[in-house]
């Protein structure tokens, strides 16, 4: 029940704003904190053992509504809850047109991303899966800046057809095992370890081919920089720091264990192709200008060392994996923040024409030194240790060509450093540029900056909490 | 049987109706009054039959089984539906309202027909009573040019498809000296004799013509936008879902046991509606002919259910029929509300009535088969079983590229609507009953997409 209510509370809030008009704010607010409180509940109870809810719902095709957490699905239902309200809290003295409908629609977003981060039986993932993605184009659309129309277009063409992709391979899995529950996770894993490699070679390809495109990996991430820079920074948050983890987390959760054949003979070239990503992305970051673009292409990198380590099929670095998706979702949602706040006060987000926030907005530039230094993984941030463990799983894996792997991808976080720090180093320091709004942090932005740089440095100082919670998880998927 | 009769006679007395009747308005009256009366007559007939029972009339040339009698439901349900939503545009059209509502019913009668014939002839009657009147329909715009070549270039394909199929017929009865497509079960691959085949591909090709498969589907754009816009509501929905029950009727119940002989001509001609479909629509300017488009690209989805010979398939025909009509005659309804049936006369319908813009989307979505609406489920059955018949999985991956290509054209009216600048004008004003009609369209939509049990188990 507390599983259906951590979907419901976000759902039925976001109707509420909707209607609510001009005190959508404060609804929405109050409704992703009450949706906080129980995902901390649910997080706390459930790495001991996983909380189950099911009801039947179509048995003619074997769906049933089913929700399971586990330690990964309930700590990254906690990274959804963390983030939509410290977004809400940073943008309460942001004017947006239509109130009402912008905290709608976001809200509408986390009830469809915390439902496919729960759904425990594929047709119902499915569900969730698309119906997290219309309120996002909905909001890229209309709230975004001058190019969205065609390129949140871009985006949502290109999801919807992964998706489908996804769709035909879970038609032919339920197939397998008819019957009530043809689509529960356990039924759908059972049926596809059962096929032969060929087939579970086509299935991979199928169903990579929507998490391929959400997360995105190289060569499917073409929409990703376009599609970051036009929304508007809250909706970039979410796609960032929560939708692509739903690309990660059908990865460990819908794929592995169901067509493990067919990973076992695509991993190499999954591997080949996230590294080929995190380089490719890095050198387009050192030469981006615009703040936006610059830290999308980041991201690229980062998700291509996630996917890297996810196929690399180690424990360790499945257990990093899961520790990093949550650091990820923190870090680039402080980061994106930033971007905005320094995109209000000096108007541009062209890198040529800012500096000297050190001096101008000091508080400012505390924060993004420090959540730059997370973001390259320094020591005693939460990056580092998540970071750590994703090497550590690339070089222990089993593949002929770990060393080169792990040579490469290094590359990738040395080049990370350098297109981070020279960020740090045009925005924050070097000549001042007048600012068109005199003001260093305001309140409810410090809060919400706060509240992100103390995950860092807590996670940074003392990872065991996170570690723990997904541990069990890790060593299910790989003992 | 009884609704066959009930259809005839309502037809009747509308024609006289509009002799003795003026005012347009009482005449549309009596019309939805009688079609409740149908309704009726259709869910009283299907809850005194047995769920298991099948009842013969006429010598064995009509076979009522409980699927049929459970889709003429739903599909006098949806003919309510429309004319419910439609029919102050049906007054608009002319001035013989009677007579449209009583070709209506005719075409209803025709519909019935379809759902019951065990026997070729009974088909063939069944589609002439359901072609004859549309031709009448598609030409009642008398002085619209557009209308009048509408009316005769279908009056034209139509009856040299009839042609095709009476030949079929013929060449069938030469095979098998039977009408009954009962017996026809009895032809078997092994023993298939050219001239059996050859009815066979004939037949096929025919009803291709029917339900505008591609390459037969060069008729359709020019007809249903060249026909007044509220009878193209009726034309390419209600009328063209009961084509394909007669499709499956005949090519899964006789001819399933040859499937393999056909299978392969069936799947180029699905594949080729789908690219056809799909492909051109996203050219199209106006909203109306990309609904003719749009539902030359459905027809290649319901094709999967004749394709795939399962139970499975007749479930999704069911579903996708209303899914697919309910979305279609909302999304017509919308557009016959506005001026300019363009892409851009739809621009800025948000700002002006974000009621009506909402409505629109989820219709949108339906059609375009996003989780949770009616076509979504649709769409997943009708490619569940294909994918259960086992030998297309290559005709199911290329249909849902090209679901995500149709995703491209529904958009469009989306992003008209709601992120470009305009003021749209419309042709009538939207009333509240208007309103709570479509509400309750919408609702339905959503239903089906959460529960389609619902429709299954009639």
């Amino acid at each position: 029940m507390m599983l259906t209510l951590l979907i419901l509370v976000p759902l039925v809030a976001g109707i509420i704003s909707f209607l609510a008009k001009e005190n959508a704010k404060a609804v929405a607010l109050i409704g992703s904190l009450a949706t906080l409180g129980l995902a901390a509940y649910i997080s706390a109870t459930c790495s001991a053992q996983p909380i189950d809810w099911s009801m039947p719902w179509i048995p003619r095709l074997g769906a049933q509504l089913s929700l399971h957490a586990d330690g990964m699905s309930a700590m990254l239902c906690l990274l959804t809850g963390i983030v939509m309200p410290v977004v809400f809290i940073s943008n309460w003295n942001k004017e947006v047109e239509n109130t009402g409908s912008f905290y709608g629609l976001m809200l509408l977003s986390q009830a469809g991303i915390t439902g496919v981060f729960l759904a425990h039986d594929a047709l119902l993932f499915y569900f969730f899966w698309e119906l997290a993605l219309i309120p996002v184009y909905f909001l890229c659309s209309r709230w975004g800046g001058e190019k969205r129309i065609q390129v949140t277009f871009k985006f949502f063409v290109y999801t919807f057809l992964g998706s489908l992709m996804m769709l035909a391979a879970l038609i032919y899995l339920s197939l397998q095992t008819p019957g009530v529950n043809a689509y529960s996770w356990e039924n759908i894993v059972r049926a596809g370890a059962s096929l032969d490699p060929v087939t579970q070679q086509w299935l991979f390809v199928l169903i990579f081919v929507a998490f391929a495109i959400k997360m995105p990996i190289f060569p499917f991430h073409t929409w990703q920089p376009d599609t970051y820079e036009q929304s508007p920074t809250a909706v970039t948050v979410v796609l960032s720091a929560l939708m692509v983890k739903m690309g990660l987390f059908g990865v460990i959760n819908w794929l592995m264990p169901v067509v493990p054949q067919g990973v076992a003979f695509w991993s190499n070239t999954v591997i080949i192709l996230s590294i080929i990503g995190i380089v490719y992305a890095s050198l387009v970051a050192i030469v981006q200008t615009d703040l936006k673009r610059l830290v999308a292409y980041s991201s690229i990198a980062h998700m291509g060392l996630m996917s890297a380590a996810a196929f690399a099929q180690t424990n360790v670095g499945m257990h990093g994996l899961m520790v990093q998706m949550f650091n990820h979702g923190i870090n680039i949602t402080g980061m994106w923040l930033i971007v905005s706040m320094i995109e209000q006060r000096w108007g541009t987000r062209d890198m040529t024409k800012l500096g000297g926030m050190a001096t101008s907005a000091p508080r400012m530039a505390i924060a993004l030194v420090i959540i730059s230094f997370a973001n390259i993984a320094l020591p005693l941030t939460n990056g580092f240790i998540g970071e750590f463990m994703l090497f550590n799983g690339l070089f222990s894996s089993a593949s002929a060509y770990r060393i080169t792997f792990m040579v490469v991808a290094g590359l990738g976080v040395i080049l990370g450093a350098v297109y981070t720090l020279n960020m740090v180093q045009k925005t924050a320091y070097g000549n001042i540029v007048e600012m068109k709004m005199q003001k260093d942090l305001t309140a409810n932005e410090y809060a919400g900056l706060a509240i992100i740089i103390a995950i860092i440095l807590f996670l940074g100082v003392y990872p065991k909490p996170l570690l723990d919670m997904t541990a069990g998880v890790a060593n299910m998927m790989m003992p | 049987m009884k609704a066959i009769i009930a259809a005839t006679v309502f037809g009747v007395i509308l024609m006289f109706a509009g002799l003795f009747v003026k005012e347009k308005k009482s005449v549309a009256s009596i019309a939805v009054f009688l079609l409740f009366a149908l309704l009726g007559v259709n869910v009283w007939e299907l809850a005194t039959t047995a769920p298991t029972e099948t009842l013969s009339f006429f010598n064995n040339m009509l076979r009522v089984d409980r699927y049929a009698l459970g889709f003429n439901t739903l599909m006098t349900g949806c003919t309510l539906l429309y004319a419910l939503l439609i029919n102050k545009e049906i007054q608009r059209v002319g001035s013989h309202v009677g007579e449209y509502f009583a070709l209506i019913f005719f075409i209803l009668c025709g519909v019935y027909m379809l759902t019951t014939y065990n026997n070729v002839l009974i088909m063939f009657i069944g589609i002439e009573v359901l072609s004859i009147p549309q031709y009448i329909l598609a030409g009642s715009d008398k002085r619209n040019l557009k209308s009048s070549e509408a009316s005769l270039k279908y009056f034209l394909m139509g009856s040299f498809s009839t042609g095709i199929l009476l030949m079929g017929i013929t060449l069938l009865y030469g095979a098998t000296g039977t009408f009954n497509i009962i017996q026809y079960t009895f032809l078997q691959s092994d023993m298939l004799s050219p001239m059996a085949l050859a009815g066979i591909l004939f037949l096929m090709v025919a009803f291709a013509f029917k339900v505008s498969a591609a390459p037969m589907h060069m008729w359709t754009p020019d007809v249903y936008d060249g026909a007044p816009t509220p009878f193209t509501a009726f034309m390419a929905t209600i009328v063209k879902a009961s084509a394909f029950v007669a499709f499956m009727r005949l090519f899964s119940v006789s001819f399933g046991a040859v499937s393999g002989d056909w299978t392969i001509v069936l799947s180029i001609i699905t594949a080729a509606t789908l690219f056809v479909g799909n492909i051109t629509a996203v050219f199209q300017q106006s909203v109306k002919r990309m609904l003719a488009y749009s539902s030359i690209a459905q027809a290649g989805f319901m094709l999967f259910a004749v394709l795939a010979v399962n139970a499975t398939a007749w479930e999704g025909m069911m579903i996708y029929a209303v899914a697919y009509s309910v979305a279609t005659i909302g999304m017509f309804a919308v557009m016959m509300k506005l001026k300019d049936y363009t892409y851009d006369g739809f621009n800025g319908l948000a700002k002006k009535d974000p009621v009506l813009a909402a409505i629109t989307t989820i219709l949108l979505l339906s059609l375009a088969g996003i989780p949770g609406t009616a076509g979504f489920m649709a769409k997943y059955f009708v490619l569940l079983a294909a994918v259960e018949q086992g030998k297309m999985m290559w005709l199911v991956i290329f249909a849902l590229f090209m679901a995500a290509i149709s995703a491209y054209y529904y958009f469009r009216v989306i992003i008209a609507m709601y992120f470009k600048q305009g003021n749209p004008e419309f042709n009538s004003e939207v009333t509240a009953t208007d309103k709570l009609l479509l509400l309750i369209t919408v609702l339905l939509v959503v239903l089906l997409g959460f529960a389609p049990g619902l429709i299954l188990h009639v």
